[in-house]
């Protein structure tokens, strides 16, 4: 990494002399940003099914499409946010004026993660930019393919001034964390949010850390098959159709009645056969583990023959090709790995409790999740969820969607 | 045995402990820089230091035969607590407004006891207790109970075809267990102004005053219990020791004001469980007086936002000013006239102005202005008294900028001026500095103004005065870069202690497979229609697509 300090220097020099404050600068680069999307499109389906065995209909919805749509929100509203606001006076105040000022922050480093390489490196670059800052983006090394195609095709579309790329993998994350930067944005881990917040304590520099957990679905007995239809549909596409459950605020586990759990198993195996057909591996809908690492990670959560035992559907895992197919898994040990890491990957536990309504106190005594989901229509239900349990945020009836809202 | 320690969490060990007796030495290498201090006369202590952090407090502390406050204590507390707020105590509207309600009547009934103890810890004269802390309490507890069930309602948010159909809203809830750490110089407005908003967004809290203002602390821990909730609201009196042991625990936030030093270390501790953080910390904050104001207003002012803010001792008070050349003297001759009619001809006699709060930071100050090439540019002033703990309003022209004054944040009645050729001249003398808490302009010129909030970043600024702009409470109060991150007052306070929750609402209806696998080219087309919210796209698509 030869002068790192003094390509930063020179970055913090240019943002310094104004040159990115402009409204006509911050649209240029969105507009950039969207005419790389728009121009590259193979050349991104390839890289994603390359890193990540994703389907081109997969990479569009979650990464490309949801990028688009969130450049042109930002284009439409860029002026709005860049507005002076003005704050109220107390009565007594005459012939006083005050106002809050949106001012860029300076030079931000943008940590990237692997599950959507493209996508979310885009979506952090939307805010930072309309915001008028200068940035250093380090993508994820664990998507390779996808790392070099930003690095190669940013510099075509942005300004190299204020936006640059910079790959590689923990040393070159090491070495930028030494850094000082006026905001760091980091998504992955707890484990490495704790790391990166604690070097950005030596030099204050404030953090943004998008992480995870172990996102639960509450799923209510439903009798309209219908809504069972709809549910169940749309619990399998956010668990198994997303990166293959390698998202963090995928659903990673299911809290059910008893009394439904079996009926729901058997609707999610009718509907994993429509969705993915008898041979899953064959149907390429299913994204791929990213690497070896993770494949043995998952494997090893099988391990115990206690949670083999509570296998019910699926368990078929290929090395080779990294492919674990859908897998459903009722009521493994709650002090077993699976239960207590959050999985980030294909397999599905089901929890059973004997009233729907434990689920809030089951939850009250984990740690805060990103995302609740819960499949329910009773409103008493759904207001108890809301007020007594914390997680980043909550989707009735749904999962997923909510960042595309 | 007499001595002081310092109010440092770095490189502290206690070498021996327990009981009666704690003594502590600082494991600084320059122990040379500071001799052992004697406390002041009106505090017994027990402690014993040799420290050489140059901003950090040196105090004394009380003896006494209670428990030491240790990690095991803290994590009992922190238990306690997360189970009062888990409960859901803390959350109704009613305990909120009883809470806000308790601190109202405090400030009310207490004022005198109030007054008092500032006048114990730092000389603080009556009228400017009230004005700064008081009346500020009272105020943003009242705004507080006007606003809150406002506050607490959900905000509904608007959603887009992607989504349809649906609904979707923003929910405020609190955090849980939070902490705040308070600082010295207006001890009760900065432990209680966070307390309210903490409060009001419905958390349990702990406050650990700063023991470098110790009437001020035992009062708040004596008032609190009195007042409000102790089961879910608690003081934490102590220093290193108490703070250390309250670091180590997991808070769901922690809002600290003081200095960037310790700053660091609270962020760090904060890190280890992903426990996000206020920082209010500090800065040289630059006044900037342009030639073409009102002389008399503007140097009153100026005394406002320095002498009369405890003597200079505050983060947002004016730490130098920018002039130029030309309009230096006039200034100078200004302030002259306003320091005598509002401290008299003898400053060093007038009960209107505050002392410097002990005698490390009395010795830093002395420090400043007897260094080399520093002393020679005094201008007015300069006059001090140890006993006392009081130095005269001094003004100082054209210091070099590479001296210790110009280094560190002054925090006393010491005011630099720096002149420069053009005005313009001082934004590129701030701008190679840290940015500070607050930035201030005199002048009467509006393209001035425009190219000054333009180009200048600072916490929060006010153009023709100083200070005040803290006292509305629709500004955010918070710094940017060194001077801190986050920010409370106001509503500002009820989200910074909130966790905004986004809610989204779907049905069952509506629903079409197009989502999920198997993924046919017609679906990919009517999704990527709905993607661009392109309506003719989603018709042609839709068209396309019933048409199989």
């Amino acid at each position: 990494m030869e002068d790192l300090e003094g390509e930063l220097g020179a970055m913090r020099e240019y943002h310094d002399g104004g040159n990115t404050r402009d409204a006509s600068w911050r649209r240029a680069q969105l507009r950039g940003l969207l005419l790389l999307l728009l121009e590259n499109q193979a050349e991104i389906f390839s890289a994603l099914q390359q890193d990540l065995g994703k389907h081109p209909a997969e990479a569009y919805r979650d990464e490309i499409g949801s990028a688009v749509k969130s450049i042109n929100y930002a284009l439409h509203h860029l002026k709005g946010w860049m507005s002076n606001k003005k704050a109220k006076l107390p009565a007594v105040a005459l012939l006083t004026t005050a106002a809050i000022i949106p001012e860029p922050l300076g030079l931000v480093l943008i940590i990237s993660s692997w599950n959507f390489p493209i996508g979310l490196s885009i979506e952090s670059l939307i805010g930072v930019i309309s915001a008028g800052n200068s940035v250093v983006l380090k993508p994820s090394e664990l998507a390779p393919t996808c790392s070099s195609f930003l690095a190669r095709k940013m510099p075509l579309y942005l300004d190299t001034k204020a936006v640059r790329v910079i790959e590689g993998g923990p040393a070159i994350g090491e070495q930028l964390l030494l850094q000082r930067w006026d905001k760091i944005f980091f998504t992955g881990s707890t484990r490495v949010g704790r790391i990166v917040m604690t070097a950005a304590a030596k030099h204050l520099t404030p953090v943004t850390l998008e992480l995870g957990g172990k996102c639960p679905a509450i799923v209510d007995t439903l009798s309209s098959s219908w809504d069972k239809k709809a549910a169940v549909e749309r619990i399998l596409g956010a668990k198994f159709s997303a990166c293959a459950g390698q998202a963090c605020i995928g659903i990673d586990y299911i809290l059910v009645e008893q009394k439904f759990c079996s009926a729901l198993v058997e609707l999610m195996r009718v509907n994993l056969k429509t969705m993915f057909g008898e041979n899953p591996k064959q149907s390429r809908s299913i994204a791929r583990i990213v690497n070896r690492h993770h494949f043995q990670r998952l494997k090893s959560l099988l391990d115990d023959p206690k949670i083999r035992g509570s296998v019910v559907h699926g368990g078929f895992m290929d090395e080779d090709d990294l492919f674990i197919e859908p897998t459903i898994l009722v009521d493994p040990p709650l002090e077993s790995a699976i239960m207590e890491d959050e999985i980030f990957g294909p397999l599905l536990p089901i929890i059973t409790l004997n009233k729907i309504e434990d689920s809030i106190r089951f939850l009250k005594s984990r740690p805060k999740p990103l995302s609740i989901y819960a499949f329910t229509k009773d409103e008493s239900l759904q207001r108890r969820i809301l007020s007594e349990t914390s997680s980043g945020s909550v989707v009735f009836n749904d999962a997923l969607i909510q960042v595309r809202s | 045995m007499n001595g002081v320690y310092c109010n440092s969490l770095e490189g502290f060990r206690p070498i021996s402990g327990g009981g009666r007796s704690l003594i502590f030495r600082c494991l600084f290498t320059d122990k040379s820089k500071l001799p052992l201090l004697p406390a002041p006369a009106s505090c017994p202590t027990i402690s014993l230091c040799l420290c050489s952090a140059s901003t950090s407090a040196v105090h004394p502390v009380m003896a006494d035969n209670k428990d030491v406050f240790d990690t095991r204590e803290a994590s009992l507390l922190v238990r306690e607590l997360r189970s009062i707020f888990k409960s859901g105590r803390t959350k109704s509207y009613d305990w909120r407004i009883s809470q806000l309600k308790g601190i109202e009547r405090m400030m009310e009934e207490r004022e005198k006891d109030i007054v008092e103890a500032l006048h114990l810890d730092l000389s603080r004269p009556e009228l400017e207790s009230i004005i700064a802390e008081i009346s500020g309490l009272k105020s943003a507890s009242k705004k507080a109970m006007k606003e809150l069930k406002k506050w607490m309602m959900s905000e509904k948010v608007k959603t887009s075809m992607t989504t349809y159909p649906s609904s979707a809203e923003i929910v405020p809830e609190p955090l849980g267990v939070v902490l705040i750490i308070s600082t010295w110089n207006y001890p009760f407005l900065l432990s209680l102004d966070p307390v309210i908003g903490a409060i009001a967004a419905g958390n349990a809290v702990v406050l650990k005053p700063s023991e470098v203002a110790p009437a001020t602390s035992s009062l708040l821990a004596k008032l609190l219990d009195e007042y409000l909730d102790n089961s879910a609201i608690r003081v934490i009196e102590g220093a290193v020791p108490e703070a250390t042991a309250l670091l180590e625990q997991k808070w769901d936030k922690i809002l600290y004001t003081g200095s960037a030093r310790v700053g660091r270390i609270v962020m760090a501790a904060a890190a280890r469980h992903l426990t996000p953080v206020i920082l209010e910390l500090g800065g040289k904050c630059p006044a900037i007086v342009d030639s073409n104001v009102k002389l008399e207003v503007c140097a009153r002012r100026i005394i406002a936002g320095k002498w009369a803010a405890n003597c200079g001792q505050a983060c947002i008070s004016i730490d130098y000013i920018i002039t130029t050349k030309i309009f230096a003297s006039k200034l100078i001759d200004a302030l002259k006239q306003a320091l005598e009619e509002s401290f008299g001809e003898n400053p060093m006699e007038s009960k209107d102005m505050s002392r410097i709060v002990n005698l490390f930071h009395f010795k830093r100050l002395v420090g400043l202005l007897d260094e080399d090439q520093v002393t020679d540019k005094i201008v007015l002033g300069g006059q001090r008294d140890e006993k006392l703990l009081k130095i005269a309003p001094t003004v100082l022209l054209d210091v070099p900028e590479d001296s210790q004054i110009m280094q560190e944040e002054i925090f006393g009645p010491l005011l630099p001026i720096l002149t420069v050729e053009t005005l313009e001249e001082s934004f590129e003398l701030i701008n190679s500095r840290q940015k500070p808490l607050a930035a201030y302009l005199f002048t009467n010129d509006e393209q001035m103004k425009k190219k000054f909030v333009q180009n200048v970043s600072a916490g929060g600024m006010a153009i023709n005065d100083a200070i005040i702009h803290v006292t509305v409470p629709g500004l955010p109060f918070g710094g940017v870069g060194e001077s801190g991150m986050g920010a409370y007052h106001g509503k500002f306070s009820f989200d910074a202690f909130s966790h905004k929750k986004g809610v989204l609402y779907r049905g069952f209806e509506g629903d079409s497979s197009l989502r999920y696998p198997p993924y046919t080219q017609k679906k990919q087309t009517l999704m990527k229609a709905l993607l661009n919210g392109n309506i003719i796209g989603i018709i042609l698509a839709l068209i396309k697509w019933y048409g199989k």
